[in-house]
């Protein structure tokens, strides 16, 4: 069967390559995982459960649960972000779909999108197939990976249409803060450019608080926040996020959304609305674990001599590698068995590193790093 | 968070992890780490490092009593003194004041359930104040200081991913 042109052009994650290349392999201590190693907390899978039990099993409301829309609205206020359930917010099958609807709601083929690079793998792809062009925007080590307004000007992105980004970063865990966001709102203003904020890590911020673009002056109405479950309250696979977003680009996304999901899980939404009433605390512990987990691995590649900025956001440590990372990747696999993933899978200012999740047990971080010790030696 | 409140909570986790990874995972140096712990030790807050045991996996006989203790005090005897008493007794491996309907929680460890009846009934139930006893054997232990007994799946997580 022919298969569509602006599908052939896509080509497959780098990532598959090295999933395919670890699961072939034995006894592999795998620090390459997008996701955490929690268990979503019980309330919200006893809420998934009860909601099965008592036959809700229908499609919601397009957008998404009336209660579960109001209580994201005041989950959300933790960050001063202030967005009225009924036309402002809608609720998707992760944030992934939060991050089509944005691209086939909000931008033209033929369009710019600027991405920040190293990057989460899929925003070049979503807006390819959303007809755009995508316009790389490097980031640099020296910089913390953060996000900078000359950045932005160097890479041309004063002419582009869009701009999408992850703070707290995949793949390089660094976090952005008001001062650090400050430059970047100035810029998406002054050359009129959509911000699409991917903030699923926001929860997970180590130094201090997450802050988001969109509290700036100006930008509520030009930019659409992305958050989820997945991430905070380790519920990858009920595939539950939301997008907050003035009325007329939520309601745009509420079309594509309604004619190609029609509503998200329901069975999530229960779960999700159980998370955010009573989960708090049970968040706070895994923050906490991933916290003292983030500073050991840190402290390990520092004591081998690996060069480690402070990443302070997501799950993820960030450390440049001696030589080639595809191929230090691929040795360190098969002559040591730990799985992490080369930095340029993520796209320019990715090579030379290794993106390593420490979103794995005590136990096993003890061991991948004593064997990438010997490794190196 | 101060350091020995930080110690706590990882030797909570688990008390085997060496110093050094205490450290690690705190930011603190080595000494510091060891310092928190003597004083912690010191302070009557930590009182030692034990094993959290299945023992229906050991191959091992070992029944253990939850025992309800009714007591009558008088102007001489308090609660401390009916406790001490009791909690010498090297069969005794939990004892507890509690609020409600008894007096005093008590956890008797023995070989066998005839071991421990004979030892609520020869020891305990004779001591002058001790007005009524109730054990109750435990049948099946599900959860023990915050570890679950259960299988637990094993991580099923696709091996690497976005």
């Amino acid at each position: 069967m022919k298969v569509a042109d602006r599908v052939e052009r896509t080509p497959p994650s780098g990532i598959r390559k090295f999933f395919e290349l670890a699961e072939a392999a034995d006894d592999v201590i795998s620090l390459g995982v997008g996701e955490p190693d929690f268990s979503a907390p019980w309330a919200a899978r006893a809420a998934a459960i009860d909601a099965l039990e008592r036959g809700q099993t229908s499609y919601t409301a397009n957008r998404g649960r009336a209660d579960l829309r109001e209580g994201i609205a005041e989950h959300v206020t933790q960050y001063d972000l202030d967005y009225d359930p009924e036309s402002e917010i809608i609720v998707t099958a992760g944030a992934s779909e939060a991050v089509d609807l944005s691209m086939r709601a909000l931008v033209d083929p033929g369009d710019t999108v600027a991405v920040p690079q190293p990057s989460y793998i899929s925003y070049a792809p979503t807006a390819k197939f959303a007809g755009a062009e995508v316009l790389p925007v490097p980031t640099r080590a020296e910089n913390g990976f953060k996000l900078t307004d000359d950045a932005l000007a160097a890479a041309g992105a004063a002419d582009a249409d869009a701009l999408i980004y992850c703070y707290p970063n995949n793949p390089t865990g660094a976090v952005m803060d008001e001062a650090d966001l400050r430059p970047v709102a100035n810029f998406a203003r002054e050359h009129d450019l959509t911000v699409f904020a991917d903030e699923i890590y926001a929860a997970l911020t180590y130094g201090g608080d997450h802050d988001s673009i969109a509290t700036l002056p100006g930008m509520g109405e030009r930019t659409v926040v992305i958050g989820g479950f997945s991430k905070a309250f380790a519920m990858t696979g009920l595939r539950l996020g939301y997008a907050l977003a003035p009325p007329e680009a939520v309601e745009a996304m509420n079309r594509v959304h309604q004619y190609t999901m029609l509503s998200a899980p329901t069975t999530a939404q229960f779960a999700g609305l159980e998370a955010i009433r009573s989960c708090d605390d049970a968040v706070e512990e895994m923050r906490e674990a991933y916290d003292r987990r983030r500073r050991y691995v840190l402290s390990r590649f520092r004591e081998m001599g690996l060069d480690c900025f402070e990443a302070e956001g997501a799950f993820y440590v960030f450390p440049e590698c001696p030589g080639d990372d595809e191929q230090f990747a691929e040795n360190l696999l098969t002559e040591e068995g730990v799985a992490v993933v080369p930095g340029s899978v993520f796209g320019e200012g990715g090579e030379g590193h290794l993106r390593v999740s420490y979103a794995t047990g005590m136990d096993d971080l003890r061991e991948a790093t004593a064997r990438i010790e010997r490794f190196l030696d | 968070m101060d350091a020995e409140r930080d110690v706590l909570d990882l030797l909570l986790a688990d008390a085997r992890q060496s110093t050094a990874d205490i450290a690690r995972q705190t930011d603190r140096t080595e000494a510091e780490v060891e310092a928190a712990i003597d004083d912690l030790e010191a302070a009557g807050v930590v009182h030692g490092y034990q094993a959290v045991v299945d023992w229906a996996n050991a191959d091992e006989e070992r029944v253990e009593g939850h025992v309800e203790l009714n007591v009558e005090l008088d102007r001489e005897t308090k609660y401390e003194d009916i406790a001490g008493r009791i909690a010498n007794y090297s069969e005794v491996e939990t004892l507890r004041l509690v609020s409600g309907d008894y007096d005093f929680a008590a956890v008797v460890v023995g070989t066998s359930m005839r071991d421990v009846s004979a030892f609520v009934a020869d020891q305990i139930a004779p001591i002058p104040e001790v007005t009524q006893t109730v054990t109750h054997f435990v049948m099946d232990t599900y959860k023990r200081r915050g570890v679950e007994f259960a299988d637990h799946d094993d991580d099923d997580r696709l091996s690497v991913s976005p």
